[in-house]
């Protein structure tokens, strides 16, 4: 009997132990992101139901008042534009152009680690300084200008920031400055990871270098174009330091370049209008989930398997 | 084998010719030459930005750096965004390790919920959650303090880490598992013992985002700190440059020197940052 019964009584404590590390390891990093993480996001949901100044408790429940307010208010609709646009802009002009860089740099060239260190200089720099930087290099007195008069163009001159017909590329130029190296890396680590023996098969077969980049290279690099247009997207419909470090809260609405995210600023926070904000934030969240979802259904799927929908494990 | 093979063994890595050359030489140029303007322009006096303000400073003048680095508002700003820096970075990695060993070596039933739960995570960057995570923090009686900001950060690092680190805790050989076992080592043991040097170079790349991420962090610290001795250096570039809009050689030389912590350790951990970033991506 004592001989079948130890055992057995050890392994329950085991099992006991191993329950009590698995509470006390997993614990501290479970609250701490429910807390903050996924507790505020579903309170959005329940504040967006409310006409709330943000002092005591949500009283003055307005059900779907809110969103009918977004979802019809012309300055939300100039957001939304603007989002969609600096959304398909960025992949239109970014992609090529990264993967051309990419294809290019990935030569034998003298100096090609130092290039991709300066190349990625534009991303580690916070938006804030990026920001700064530019809007003084872009006003009407600023940097590009002058440049400009130094070298016999003085009629381009122009007022980059608040003339609403140009502030949208301004904008798109200092996205596609920001963040057109961190594409490129991404696309030269993608063309690493493609064997040789590809090329050198491709090549015995007679293919030209052109072919060999057109029908093997960027079709083997689509794992990884798809990912980083993934995360372009929601960062487009994100975007919100640089804008308002430019532009700011008025000027960019004046000028066509205001984000969601700013709209939700202004219209919550600044406006002391906490329940509308918390709607602002959940239409936001919801565009992005839908856009991120049909994404992932009919182009990641090959790559992600189903990350952001269902464990991996 | 014809010539041209055994010249260019791979076409990928075939010689840039003049054109290559150029076209990098183009990108290089224009990935710099704002941060340059920026660096230079506060070698200058406002009166030669006036005249002409794309131009070499003509002389070279240092009172505007100087007076920076003199500053008090400056160094506190710093110190913020470095006790905030690392505070985050600690919390990252020390919690996304331990629920990372979890999920990536432990059997139980909410395994792949848990999992589940900070992939999702990835869904809800800190913009959309903003608003009531500043009414969150407000309740916590956390406005206008750094704790504030640092345990968001924490939240809000804890997806990408886990996403990073759970394969690379599984890739550890379960024979290293038992052979601790058979020395009489604790599941504890074997964590603190083996799991932590041999995760190293996961967890210095997780460190680097972290680190980076919350050194570069200008919207939570917008939503939750307002006065001026609490601000970090994001911050503290968009209040000093709009105080002193007229003192643009000035606002140059703080936006200068606030970058300049980023871009060495950038250029420390270049290869990690790279990829690191590259890797998190690829999953």
């Amino acid at each position: 009997m004592s001989d079948t019964l130890a055992p057995r009584r050890a392994a329950a404590r085991r099992r006991g132990r191993t329950r009590l590390e698995i509470a006390v390891l997993s614990a501290p990093a479970v609250i701490v992101f429910l807390a903050f993480v996924i507790f505020p996001v579903a309170l959005a949901a329940y504040y967006g139901f409310y006409r709330w100044k943000g002092y005591g408790d949500p009283t003055d429940w307005v059900g779907l008042n809110n969103y009918r307010l977004i979802l019809t208010d012309p300055a939300f609709h100039d957001v939304l534009w603007h989002n969609g646009l600096i959304l398909v802009l960025s992949l239109a002009v970014q992609g090529p152009l990264a993967i051309g860089l990419a294809l290019l740099l990935n030569r034998r060239i003298r100096g090609r680690s130092t290039i991709r260190v300066l190349v990625f200089v534009p991303y580690i720099i916070s938006e804030v300084i990026v920001g700064t930087g530019w809007s003084l290099m872009l006003q009407s007195d600023g940097a590009v200008n002058g440049l400009l008069r130094a070298i016999g163009l003085g009629s381009l001159e122009a007022d980059w920031i608040s003339d609403p017909d140009l502030a949208i590329w301004t904008l798109m130029t200092v996205i596609t400055w920001k963040y057109l190296g961190f594409a490129v890396i991404l696309m030269l680590a993608g063309l690493q990871s493609i064997p040789d023996e590809i090329f050198e098969a491709a090549q015995i077969d007679g293919a030209s270098y052109w072919q060999i980049q057109r029908r093997i290279t960027v079709p083997l690099l689509g794992p990884t174009i798809r990912i980083w247009a993934f995360l372009s997207i929601i960062g487009s419909l994100q975007l919100f330091d640089l804008v308002y470090i430019i532009w700011g809260q008025y000027v960019s609405g004046t000028a066509g370049t205001s984000t969601m995210a700013i709209y939700m600023l202004a219209q919550g926070r600044n406006a002391g209008n906490y329940g509308y904000g918390s709607a602002v934030a959940v239409v936001m969240f919801v565009i992005s989930l839908a856009v991120a979802l049909i994404y992932q259904r009919f182009v990641l799927r090959r790559d992600l398997r189903g990350a952001v929908t269902e464990g991996t494990v | 084998m014809s010539a041209s093979t055994t010249i260019s063994r791979k076409p990928t890595g075939r010689d840039g010719g003049p054109v290559t050359y150029f076209v990098a030489l183009l990108l290089v140029g224009v990935c710099v030459a704002p941060v340059v303007y920026i660096v230079l322009g506060g070698f200058r006096t406002n009166a030669q930005i006036t005249i002409d303000p794309a131009a070499l400073p003509d002389p070279w003048v240092g009172v505007n750096y100087m007076a920076v680095l003199k500053s008090s508002v400056f160094w506190g700003e710093f110190a913020n965004s470095l006790i905030v820096a690392l505070a985050s970075t600690a919390g990252i990695v020390a919690l996304g390790l331990m629920v990372s060993f979890v999920i990536a070596r432990y059997d139980f039933r909410f395994k792949g919920a848990m999992y589940s739960l900070f992939a999702a995570g990835l869904m809800f960057p800190m913009v959309i959650a903003i608003t009531p995570l500043y009414l969150v923090i407000k309740d916590l009686g956390l406005v206008d303090n750094l704790l504030g900001v640092i345990v968001p950060q924490i939240a809000f690092g804890l997806p990408t880490t886990v996403i990073i680190l759970v394969p690379f805790l599984r890739a550890i050989p379960n024979e290293i598992e038992e052979a601790a076992a058979l020395d009489g080592m604790s599941r504890l043991g074997f964590f603190f013992r083996m799991v932590i040097p041999l995760s190293v170079p996961g967890v210095v790349t997780v460190g680097i985002l972290a680190f980076v991420g919350s050194w570069n962090n200008y919207l939570l610290p917008l939503y939750v700190l307002n006065s001026q001795a609490n601000f970090t250096l994001p911050l503290g570039v968009q209040v000093f440059s709009s105080q002193y809009s007229t003192d643009t050689a000035k606002v140059l030389a703080f936006t200068s020197l606030a970058m300049l912590p980023a871009l060495v350790f950038f250029s420390v951990f270049e290869k990690r940052i790279v990829g690191g970033l590259t890797g998190a991506v690829k999953g």
